[in-house]
């Protein structure tokens, strides 16, 4: 009796359970199909049903972390890591080269001129400064610069492509564009942080770089930031270049086609010597590879004209496919720029970095540098009287030392000393030890009334490292008479053996 | 039912008291509308026939232009040999003078009414959550399918152009054995997408961004691929340059001092920081800003995008952990690949998600080796530049105190424009700036110059100079530029005449404020923090992005508008930011034109979680035994807030001074 009880319960309940599905929507189509297919084919029915259950089974499992090597911890444990733990300092202790660094920074008080006066009071010459035209304290351009800021005051507020971009900018970029000879110009607002935007905008992972390995900071930034393939050839040997080409394009025969580019400078940045770029553009052409060329330190000082090192080796600047460059070393003005066909500024102005994400330069500075661009153009004797006086300095300095040499090309107005080898060698100098004679060179000469300064550079962290020669800097400067300039040369040359006699 | 006032008389109508429509809820309204209405009115009369106390003449209208000089001594001509003085009552200015004044009020519009002001800090307690308001489903539906749209527009147009105009897609294949030079996949959102607003972006402006911005008119031939000038300008009302604190001016002070140190130190400093690009205006400089924002010492740059790029590898390297508010500006991000540092990323703003990644950093340790961390540092924004959100600072304090991470804060935007004193977040908040580690910010924005500043203890900023590429490579900031900086800062702290640094902070307070309790009244939905003089405003669907332009433009008043991929795919929208050169008129005029245009083109969609629905005032909270039926109400009946632009204009300046929420 309690049996049959239970069983009339259990199967009305069922009846009911089976009432309810049927009238859920679609459940016939279910059943039909269930049963067709189970008169088919029982066994496909069977895999279905653990294919659910399987699927049930995996989304009731709990969740475990998809990373390796993640250890369980319990809420405790952790609290008691988080109490152990003892961080380092953000920033660590100061080096003696560092601690040197920053005790011998020198300040100079007022203008920035041939002659600049010094915290301490004394007036010095002045061969540090980029000012290689003496254009910084040039009543006109003064005058032109205060018109701007009565006009458009300081900051333009906004970045290009929120109401930033002036019309002083429009200018200024075509100014360079049509000294330069290019289709197009697009500015960044500083400098130093132009190329290493203007290099991964293009260049993208999978891309090849070829590089040239004694290229600037900038250039390593921005190569390092584009996460490309990169390869690098000798510094300024064409030989190794095309062997490196070859190498890149025999590699990459077979796979697909990427963007491929050459980088190098027109005035290496760290050892002052100039680029064959005539032969670069053959190589370029023959293995069909891009060329970004940083002029930062060419622009404004090379060729007849100041256009750089385009004029300078008679290149078309067409065959150049992106020309970067500094509006603020010689040309008093600011900020940087990328000249080249208009595809390539257009995408530029999406695309870079700094150039969308940074507010616009200042209009002051930009129509001073539309100004020496001018004042260049039309006075090529300047230009050419910059290379006299460079040369003027390096014939005090060069061949007249038995401890430096001048690694610097005879047209580059900065003038980089490197202590000779065999001086190096026979003192057993090292980088550390090189970087403190030479600061003694540089106070020694301030204390002789010339203010140079060492070769300033910054080791990074992309591989590999990039051993820059300790050295000294001189900037020449058409502030000062040949005859100053000799008297100067004199007084670096006697501090240099001076000091390095001394040194045991 | 959408929020109205029943009456529509206008405001001046003191013998008329509006009616109000009879809800119980808003009776509250009615009698403090009423009672407060003649501030406002006094407030008009005053801005244009009154001679405000402080330095600022009175505005010119044309009319004042021909005015009669008004002079009591014309009525004693019978005397001759008067010893008295001829007494001018009213001299209308030359017509010089006039051009003059008429120059300095569009970079700096004078304060309409003293009550035009407040000051901005945080009230204490905890940091209230964001409120994100969201639209109706059918605003983010036809989002995904506008775009949806453009897309397969873009395809098909491209389908036929690449067979048909090929010649517009040359930079998209591989030609001559050379790569293609951009990727076409990369390339659809700039092509098909961009394009089509390209007008809206890069629009070419002249002379000073100050309160008003003068655009330069312009036309395209080719669908927006190439712009020619017409040779036009348009003057425009300016909410869209970082002009915060007003200090783009060209007339002034500063640029009085910017001109001198022209004449004084020359154009540039050509050199770079570590050789001999420093002058006694760059240690002057550096010493005003450590002190403005109470740390020992700090440097400065002539980039504020490079000042963040150059920064992280001095501070964090390989086995530093850098931790960042996915939001974070680009230039942290270049910065933090450049550094090599393991990099992770928490939600915007959401300190229990920190506290999460800093549980699991700091109990897991490095990947595979499982070594500790050398060091955590958390890089956050004091303002978020297209969300208008401030970071939560005190969260982020107390989670430093436990968790012994090292704290980054980029005041990029909140420099000069948040806190009482203009010292960014810290001031804000009423935090010991010995709190942060790093304070980093830009003088691109309130102090209108360029540039940018790290600021931290004087042994941490010694070894940065040492160390830091910024300083090596990166040219030396410009004499003008630094004294421009220099004399803001030395207005904002009451050095420089004294009494305007305080009231362009205050009158920045209360415009954000006011602008924003306005927007949200009329029913818009923005983002962002009630003190933020960023406002953004949600568009949502992408061609609303460019109607919005366009119709303010229409009405001569310049916005920003934003889309993907600076924000969101769904969320575009139009971001204002406010400036203190702006008055209590030119807010009313952006809030009138913002109802239009809202009106037009559906932008009213809020549903008032955010505020803006009951004006919360002192009168408005409940007596005590009634206060928690009140509470229920008022999260019950949340009815999205529609005011009429008269009754949000009428109301604007009292309820702006309390709690927007």
């Amino acid at each position: 009796m309690d049996f049959q009880e239970t069983h009339r319960l259990l199967s009305e309940y069922l009846h009911e359970l089976a009432n309810l599905f049927h009238r859920v929507p679609g459940s016939a189509i279910f059943l039909r199909y269930v049963k067709s297919s189970y008169q088919d084919d029982p066994i496909r029915s069977a895999v279905e049903l653990f294919l659910f259950l399987f699927a049930v089974r995996y989304l009731l499992a709990p969740k475990y972390s998809t990373k390796p090597g993640v250890v369980p911890l319990t809420e405790d444990e952790i609290d008691d890591l988080v109490d152990e733990w003892v961080p380092e300092p953000l920033v660590g202790k100061p080096t003696t080269l560092e601690e040197m660094e920053v005790d011998k920074r020198t300040v100079i008080v007022g203008p920035v001129g041939p002659k600049s006066k010094l915290a301490n009071g004394r007036t010095v010459t002045n061969l540090s400064s980029l000012n290689f035209y003496n254009f910084n304290t040039n009543e006109a351009l003064k005058e032109k610069a205060i018109q701007t800021l009565r006009n458009y005051g300081v900051g333009p507020c906004g970045p290009r492509g929120f109401y930033g971009s002036q019309d002083v900018h429009m200018k200024t970029e075509a100014d360079i564009s049509s000294f330069l000879g290019t289709a197009a110009c697009i500015m960044y607002s500083q400098a130093f942080s132009t190329i290493s935007s203007v290099i991964p905008a293009f260049s993208k992972r999978g891309d090849i770089i070829v590089a040239d390995k004694g290229v600037s900071f900038a250039v390593r930034k921005g190569i390092q930031i584009s996460r490309s393939i990169v390869r690098w050839y000798e510094h300024n040997n064409m030989e190794d270049l095309e062997r490196v080409l070859a190498k890149v394009t025999k590699e990459q025969a077979r796979k697909p086609l990427t963007r491929r580019f050459i980088i190098t400078e027109g005035l290496f940045e760290s050892y002052g010597d100039m680029v064959d770029l005539p032969k670069i553009i053959e190589l370029r052409l023959k293995y069909k590879f891009r060329l970004i060329l940083d002029e930062t330190w060419s622009f404004g000082v090379l060729g007849r004209t100041g256009r750089g090192i385009t004029e300078h080796q008679n290149v078309d600047a067409a065959e150049v496919d992106m020309i970067v460059g500094s509006l603020a070393g010689p040309l008093v003005g600011g900020g940087g720029f990328c000249a080249g066909s208009e595809e390539i500024v257009h995408h530029q102005r999406i695309s870079a970095a700094s150039y969308t994400f940074s507010a616009a330069l200042p209009a002051l500075l930009s129509t001073t540098a539309s100004e020496t661009i001018n004042l260049l153009q039309h006075n090529p004797d300047t230009v050419s009287q910059l290379r006299d006086t460079a040369k003027t300095m390096r014939a005090q300095l060069d061949p007249r030392s038995d401890w430096v040499y001048c690694t610097s090309a005879v047209e580059n107005p900065v003038l980089i000393l490197v202590l000779k080898p065999d001086v190096v060698a026979s003192k057993k100098l090292s980088y550390t030890d090189q970087q403190f004679l030479l600061q003694d060179v540089v106070d020694e000469c301030l204390a002789n009334g010339v203010l140079i300064t060492r070769l300033k550079t910054l080791e990074d962290n992309f591989e590999p490292k990039q051993v820059v020669p300790a050295g000294l800097k001189v900037c020449v400067t058409l502030g000062l008479t040949k005859k100053e300039v000799e008297k100067a040369g004199t007084t670096i040359r006697h501090a240099i053996t001076k000091v390095l006699s001394k040194r045991k | 039912m959408p929020r109205r006032f029943s009456n529509n008389s206008s405001s001046n109508d003191t013998s008329n008291p509006p009616s109000f429509s009879p809800s119980s809820g808003k009776g509250g309204i009615a009698n403090k509308a009423s009672s407060a209405q003649p501030q406002p009115i006094q407030a008009a009369p005053q801005s244009t026939g009154g001679n405000p106390p402080n330095n600022a003449s009175p505005p010119i209208s044309s009319a004042s232009l021909s005015l009669p000089t008004i002079s009591l001594s014309t009525a004693t001509a019978d005397y001759p040999h008067t010893d008295e003085m001829p007494t001018t009552l009213f001299q209308p200015p030359t017509p010089e003078e006039a051009r003059r004044q008429a120059k300095q009020h569009a970079q700096f519009g004078t304060i309409g009414h003293p009550s035009h002001r407040y000051s901005s800090r945080h009230p204490g307690g905890v940091f209230p959550e964001p409120v994100m308001d969201e639209p109706p489903y059918y605003y983010l539906l036809t989002t995904y399918i506008s775009y949806l749209i453009l897309i397969a527009f873009g395809h098909v147009r491209d389908f036929f152009g690449k067979r048909f105009r090929e010649e517009n897609y040359r930079h998209l294949k591989s030609r001559n054995g050379y790569g293609a030079l951009n990727s076409d996949f990369d390339n659809f959102y700039v092509r098909r997408l961009k394009l089509r607003i390209n007008d809206c972006f890069e629009r070419p402006v002249t002379g000073v961004p100050g309160r008003t911005i003068t655009l330069i008119d312009r036309a395209t031939n080719d669908h927006n691929q190439h712009f020619y000038l017409t040779g036009t300008t348009t003057d425009t009302l300016n909410l869209s340059s970082y002009n915060y604190l007003g200090f783009a001016q060209s007339e002034g002070p500063c640029a009085d001092i910017a001109e001198d140190s022209v004449r004084k130190y020359g154009i540039a400093t050509p050199s770079t920081r570590a050789e001999t690009g420093t002058q006694d205006l760059h240690v002057e400089v550096e010493d005003l800003i450590a002190r403005f924002v109470g740390k020992e010492a700090s440097m400065v740059f002539s980039m504020g995008f490079g000042t963040n790029a150059n920064v992280f590898p001095a501070l964090v390297g390989k086995s530093d952990l850098l931790i960042s508010d996915e939001l974070n500006h680009a230039s942290i991000r270049f910065g933090a690949r450049l550094s090599g540092a393991s990099i992770a990323m928490f939600k915007h703003n959401d300190m229990k998600d920190l506290e999460l990644k800093l549980r699991e950093a700091i109990s897991q340790g490095q990947p595979r080796t499982h070594r500790p961390w050398k060091k955590i540092l958390v890089v956050v924004e004091g303002l978020y530049s297209m969300e208008g959100s401030m970071c939560n600072l005190p969260g982020l304090v107390a989670l430093k105190h436990r968790y012994k991470f090292n704290l980054f804060v980029d005041e990029a935007h909140s420099i000069g424009a948040i806190g009482p004193q203009g010292r960014g977040v810290c001031d804000y908040f009423s935090i010991d700036t010995a709190e942060v580690d790093v304070l980093m910010g830009t003088l691109t924005k309130s102090f209108g110059a360029n540039g940018g500043y790290i600021a931290a203890d004087k042994y941490m900023i010694e070894k940065l100079r040492a160390i830091n590429s910024g300083i090596f490579y990166g040219e030396s900031p410009a004499p003008a530029v630094l004294m421009q900086i220099s004399s803001a800062l030395r207005i904002i702290n009451g050095e420089l005449v004294p009494g305007q640094g305080e009231e362009r902070l205050q009158r920045l307070a209360f415009n954000s404020r006011y602008l924003r309790l306005g927007l949200k009244r009329l029913g818009f939905i923005v983002y962002g923090h009630d003190d933020s003089p960023i406002i953004p405003l949600l568009l949502f669907n992408p061609a609303k992005m460019p109607a919005f332009s366009h119709e303010m433009l229409r009405r001569k008043i310049s916005v920003v508008v934003v889309g993907y991929p600076a924000t969101p795919l769904v969320s575009s929208r139009a971001r204002f930011c406010v400036s203190a050169a702006h008055t209590k008129e030119d807010l009313d005029r952006v809030l009138t034109a913002c109802d239009e245009i809202g009106n037009v083109l559906q932008l009213k969609f809020s549903t008032g979680i955010a505020g803006g629905a009951l004006p919360p005032t002192e009168e408005m909270t409940p007596p005590p035994e009634m206060e928690k039926e009140w509470h229920r109400k008022r999260s019950v009946q949340l009815t999205p807030p529609r005011w009429r632009i008269e009754d949000v204009i009428r109301r604007g300046v009292q309820d702006v001074k309390s709690p927007l929420y």
